[in-house]
């Protein structure tokens, strides 16, 4: 699948994919009306990084891009995490 | 150095044209990538005022706002299929959708903001600065900045997609040229990226 030059998504799958995004979107609402304390924003994040991955591989196309294309942007989204958990290692611990 | 024997219109590059833009959207990327970590540290350090001032935000405008950018991102990647499909009529269709909704957005986003303005909360306001506390500034500079600058990438958003809309219509981009319609989708789907941490982190967190 992903080897052909250039691969035609069929319309259904940005179809299914936008219901999902719905559905997760409708959840993260109701899951933060409720009072989880500090797991509030952890859940609310989960939701929002699951989205965006849906988002990155299908709407983006990145599931049938060469792999190299992939890496880039896993490496671009680990710096960002690198740098959120090495400012937060200095907030906790100063 | 050697004569280039091509004529102009024969550089076409699919591939290195989506590394182009992906390299643009890193940038783009760690832009907003270092906004979200000012707002996680303030937000670490301002817990409770950024609890209060969270609250006063519309979830439903918001919610709304969501759902529509989550629409038009279906809708322009739809229209890329449409093309590779050679279905101009329904390229152009999706892409005109597209652009209506992301209008809708930004109106949408002018009653937002315009509704703070008419409460006295903008950036440099005097009620800000009289009766907020130092975090609840800190949360609306934020959210106005965060926002407005996503409101911009719409707006940017909006001008690409009307320019490939009118060169696919001209039939400078096709089926066998599609990288430019490819691109602004990319382009489109990162504004919805953003937008979906902007969401929960500025309206359902509360």
């Amino acid at each position: 699948m992903s080897d052909e030059k250039n691969h035609i998504v069929p319309y259904r799958v940005y179809a299914f994919v936008l219901a999902a995004l719905v559905v997760l979107t409708l959840l993260s609402i109701a899951i933060t009306g409720y009072d989880l304390g500090k797991y509030t924003v952890a859940g609310a994040l989960i939701f929002a990084v699951v989205k965006s991955f849906l988002v990155l591989t299908y709407f983006m196309h990145l599931k049938y891009d060469k792999p190299y294309i992939k890496i880039m942007v896993g490496f671009v989204f680990a710096i960002l995490v690198v740098t959120i958990v090495v400012t937060f290692l200095d907030y906790l611990y100063r | 150095m050697e004569k280039v024997t091509h004529a102009p219109h024969d550089h076409y590059d699919a591939e290195a044209s989506k590394i182009g833009m992906w390299l643009f959207i890193f940038t783009e990327l760690l832009l907003f990538g270092i906004l979200f970590v000012i707002y996680s540290v303030y937000r670490y350090l301002n817990h409770d005022a950024f609890h209060l001032a969270a609250a006063d935000l519309d979830t439903f405008t918001g919610a709304v706002n969501t759902l529509i950018l989550l629409v038009s991102s279906m809708t322009i990647a739809m229209s890329v299929t449409a093309l590779q499909k050679k279905n101009k009529p329904l390229t152009l269709s999706l892409n005109g959708i597209t652009f209506v909704i992301g209008v809708v957005f930004l109106v949408n986003k002018y009653f937002e903001w315009g509704a703070k303005f008419d409460h006295g909360i903008f950036p440099g306001s005097a009620t800000l600065a009289e009766t907020l506390s130092q975090g609840e500034i800190l949360f609306f500079g934020l959210y106005f900045i965060m926002t407005g600058l996503h409101a911009l990438h719409i707006i940017i958003g909006l001008v690409f997609i009307a320019v490939v809309m009118w060169k696919v219509a001209k039939g400078k981009v096709h089926a066998e040229r599609s990288a430019l319609l490819e691109n602004s989708g990319l382009y489109w789907h990162l504004v919805d990226i953003i937008w979906i941490f902007l969401f929960p982190l500025f309206y359902l967190i509360v």
